[in-house]
């Protein structure tokens, strides 16, 4: 896992941001991504895939690896890795394949 | 035989996509030697464009041939997929469960019906079973139903399966059975006479009693080297395909599909046609993404991981080609932008006619000679 | 609203051509992904300024770069935003940004979308815990992050030597750098020549070594095999060192084999591309300029061929200039009085590349795994599936995606396309060129249906600087 350095971040006139990895707080500075916070959570995998079930993290942390998707505030698949974190950002785990939200029951 | 070696073979297809690699299939299995010769990595090749539906609902209006042998090719289409399974392994994931066409108006529904009413007069003795379904019956068939949608109409006899699932079986199939495989084998000349053609790739040469013409696009060029003729155009379609979502939908209809992996595939299919006529371009791509948003609201938030553009293969009126050369006999032409649908049809019931050296009288209207005819007229 | 000149990044090379363009009256619009300038190289300069174990180039250059480009007048700069379509006949380039779609409609259009690290498929390389050197790069420049607990660096590069000394001065305490390659790398480098006007960039490398070993980083030389081992995350990293299997504890594994242009957009246009033999990369056909075989594309920038950001910089200098003379600003003799000094510049960037090209060239094995490697990590296909589908027949990696789905997932082959190629070319006996690459399509990024179905211009919100 990842650790920050209090010393270098954030930097002057920057601030931290709490978000939730898997619902557990993590403070993050302002400007990095959500992948940031779920490499600093510690969190054994950002997703599992869709045909193996095998557990992910970030791998290329510049958006082409797709191994960083995420679901972020109730979207599924995003590239957590090119959202900046926002205070209070929900981020989950993406389980296997995603779901389709129907609501539509009737 | 010369210095650069003549192999002699039963049987030359020339095409692997699914309508070459179905007959290659189907007359290895009859018991003939047969070379399937192909082109390389970047050719056109429309079956990995295809939408994969196995579609009897609305083809061949006016044109009861077309109707049965599309209803035959599904009939044909269990089979194929159970020996594909047991002799490669691999599992085409073909479900014939029925398929939609959806309605957006009263109008549309009246149209459609009428339209369903005249494929069944004109299916005679041989049947077509249809139901139209109002929008609150459909709820219950298929989720999240978008409001605009009026009803649909349905047959038993539509399903879908997965082209590319269906190639590679096919050609693992063909080649398990000893049927000899030549990728980056274009065509540079033939010599044709009488139950003898002798096909030139580069330097080298196959011969054989029988040549199958099954090169999309490029049977236009090939098939006056044999005494027939294909009078074909490139349609460019577009399809695309979104991310793997949990299975959701569980009947084919006409502009969505999910396949087996769990992608949604959206196109729109404009039937007799195929898919209608495209450019990659942002328009076009909008219009498929809001046909499929306007049918199911819920499609919206997935992602589009893909998009398809190929060239499809159509003839003047979009119907197949099915042709024997009267001046060379031996040599037969195969042309369809139904390569998945008819892929029944062509490993089970076409090629045993070629292997016999005889196309079925009721293949005959299929002869391109129809388009002679109409230029006459 | 039609702009002079579209360009796609933010890099050093887009960076660049924005301040040349803009400075000969051209007007300009710039879109990149990321939400501030700098590209991947001086990525998030601005918010690292305060940050020791960046010091150096990255804050001086890269700062220096950022700022001059927020400063210039007449660029329309649209970060968070994604290129998703591109009609370089009618100049039309269709985006995304937040949500919402747009098109933009350009007389020219330079292409500065940088490079990506070398996908290196290694047994093992898809657990968790281990990731590209480049990612940890970022996460120190993203967030002030490091790894924690035993980290190796595994590869070889400038990056692993840029990367090991900024992740020891950042507190980094258990460090080891398994470095690549063959001894006999540095005689073939020797021969390539170009070290006295490369002085100044041979010169960084040397310090930087020097720092590695005054702060105590421990190498070991002609690591070969790599492998990562865990049970659900990375645990152990194995090698073979002459005819020794070794392994090491580790509980984060970056991994590097250089830098690759990103030919993903170039590829979908059907631009005119080379197979770089030395580099083991595809690189799209330019000129001096950088104009691609289309006539109103050009590529400025690692993009075009990796050359490290100064030559980046240069480059998107040419492209601009090239573009004022091609929409009738400057004639012939202004255009190439402009670019003298610049053209001085890029080849004193670019004369250190025939040796670093050398001296770090790719193991053969990089396109070639061993069968159980993972190449297609989104569909999870392994190098032996591959080879099998390529005895088949497969010719080249479209059939193999058609056949297999190898590339068919979300990243659309961008970390195994050029694997995928090497293998059938491997076992097929072929040439890369024979083998060919795969043919993207739009969207280049996925958007969601959604997006693409309500696209309205009008809808996308004005950003700005």
């Amino acid at each position: 896992m990842f650790r920050r350095r209090p010393e270098a971040r954030p930097a002057q006139g920057g601030r931290l941001v709490e978000v939730f990895v898997a619902g557990k707080p993590v403070q993050v500075p302002e400007g990095a991504s959500a992948a940031a916070a779920v490499l600093l959570s510690g969190a054994p995998a950002i997703r599992t895939t869709p045909v193996g079930g095998a557990p992910r993290l970030p791998y290329c942390m510049i958006g082409i690896c797709f191994d960083c998707l995420a679901e972020i505030d109730g979207v599924a698949n995003r590239q957590s890795c090119l959202v900046p974190v926002a205070p209070g950002m929900r981020i989950e785990p993406q389980v296997g394949a995603r779901a389709a939200r129907i609501e539509d029951a009737a | 035989m010369t210095a650069s070696g003549h192999a002699m073979h039963d049987a030359i297809v020339i095409g692997g996509g699914l309508v070459g690699a179905a007959i290659a299939y189907g007359l290895q299995r009859q018991g003939l030697s047969t070379v399937m010769l192909d082109e390389g990595d970047v050719a056109h090749r429309a079956s990995r464009g295809n939408f994969g539906l196995v579609w009897v609902q609305s083809k061949g209006l006016g044109a009861p041939h077309y109707q049965h042998w599309t209803h035959a090719s599904a009939r044909a289409w269990p089979q194929l997929a159970a020996d594909l399974l047991a002799g490669t392994g691999i599992d085409v994931g073909l479900h014939q469960p029925g398929g939609l066409h959806f309605c957006f108006s009263d109008d549309e529904m009246a149209q459609r019906d009428a339209l369903m009413g005249q494929l069944r007069r004109e299916a005679g003795n041989a049947g077509y079973e249809y139901r139209m379904i109002p929008a609150a019956e459909l709820r219950d068939m298929v989720p999240g139903l978008g409001p605009q949608v009026v009803g649909a109409s349905w047959t038993p006899y539509d399903g879908h399966a997965s082209p590319l699932h269906l190639l590679r079986a096919l050609h693992a199939a063909f080649q398990d059975g000893g049927g000899l495989y030549r990728p980056n084998a274009r065509v540079t000349a033939i010599k044709a006479a009488p139950r003898d053609f002798a096909v030139a790739i580069g330097s080298e040469t196959v011969r054989a009693p029988r040549l199958v013409l099954a090169s999309g696009l490029g049977n236009a060029d090939l098939a006056p080297l044999v005494g027939l003729s294909a009078p074909l155009r490139p349609e460019r379609g577009q399809i695309l395909v979104t991310e793997r979502t949990r299975q959701v939908l569980a009947l084919p209809t006409h502009v969505v599909r999910q396949t087996e992996e769990g992608s949604l595939l959206l196109g729109d299919s404009k039937e007799d046609m195929g898919f209608d006529t495209l450019t990659q371009t942002p328009a076009i791509m909008r219009a498929i993404a809001r046909k499929a948003v306007q049918t199911f609201p819920w499609i919206a938030e997935l992602n589009i991981v893909r998009a398809w553009a190929a060239l499809r293969v159509m003839s003047p009126d979009g119907k197949p080609i099915y042709d024997q050369s009267e001046r060379y006999p031996g040599a037969t032409i195969a042309n369809c932008h139904s390569g998945v649908t008819l892929a029944g049809a062509h490993a089970g019931l076409l090629a045993p006619m070629i292997a016999t050296g005889a196309l079925a009288p009721d293949l005959s209207p299929f002869s391109a000679r129809r388009f002679d005819v109409q230029k006459a007229a | 609203m039609i702009t002079d000149l579209a360009i796609v990044g933010a890099g050093p090379a887009g960076m660049a051509a924005a301040i040349e363009a803009a400075a000969l009256g051209l007007s300009v619009t710039v879109l990149d992904e990321q939400p501030a300038p700098g590209g991947q190289v001086f990525r998030a300069v601005e918010a690292a300024a305060s940050d020791p174990a960046l010091a150096g180039e990255f804050l001086d250059a890269g700062g220096a770069l950022a700022k001059a480009f927020r400063a210039a007048k007449g660029i329309a700069y649209r970060p968070r935003t994604t290129l998703w379509h591109l009609d370089p006949d009618a100049g039309l380039l269709s985006v995304t940004s937040s949500g919402a779609t747009a098109e933009i409609e350009a007389r020219r259009v330079v292409l500065a979308t940088g490079a990506q690290e070398r996908p290196v498929p290694i047994p093992g390389w898809t657990l968790p815990g281990v990731m590209s050197a480049g990612a940890a790069q970022i996460l120190l420049k993203t967030a002030g992050a490091v790894p924690e607990g035993a980290v190796v660096i595994a590869g070889q590069g400038p990056l692993c030597w840029l990367l090991a000394v900024q992740l020891l001065r950042a507190g980094v305490e258990r460090l080891t750098l398994l470095e690549t390659g063959s001894g006999g790398a540095l005689r073939d480098a020797l021969r390539a020549g170009g070290l006295w006007t490369g002085r100044k960039l041979l010169a960084k490398g040397v310090a930087l070594m020097r720092e590695t070993r005054a702060r105590g980083l421990k190498v070991v030389r002609n690591v070969r095999d790599l492998r990562a081992e865990g049970d659900g995350r990375v645990s152990t990293v194995r090698w073979r060192q002459g005819t020794r299997d070794h392994a090491l504890a580790c509980d984060t594994l970056l991994l590097h084999e250089g830098v690759i242009p990103s030919t993903h957009i170039t590829r979908a246009l059907g631009l005119d591309h080379d197979w770089d033999e030395r580099q083991l990369c595809w690189r799209p056909r330019l000129d001096e300029w950088g104009a691609t075989s289309h006539p109103n594309v050009a590529v400025a920038g690692d993009g075009g061929g990796i050359g490290g950001w100064e030559a980046a910089a240069a480059g998107g200098r040419l492209a601009a200039i090239d573009a004022a003379h091609r929409l009738g600003r400057l004639d012939a003799a202004a255009r190439d009085g402009r670019a003298a000094g610049v053209r001085k510049a890029q080849r004193a960037a670019l004369a250190l590349r025939p040796f670093l090209d050398r001296l770090y060239r790719p193991g053969p094995g990089i396109l070639t795994p061993a069968d159980d490697t993972i190449v297609c990590r989104c569909e999870e296909i392994t190098a032996g599936q591959i080879r099998g589908a390529a005895r088949r027949g497969a010719a080249g990696p479209n059939q193999v995606k058609a056949f297999l789905r190898a590339g068919m997932g979300p990243c659309q082959g961008r970390m195994c396309g050029t694997v995928v190629a090497g293998l059938i070319a491997e076992t097929r006996g072929a040439t890369m060129e024979q083998v060919g690459a795969l043919r993207p399509r739009a969207p280049f990024k996925p958007m969601t249906v959604g997006e693409l179905a309500n696209a309205r211009p009008e809808a996308m919100p004005e950003l700005t600087a």
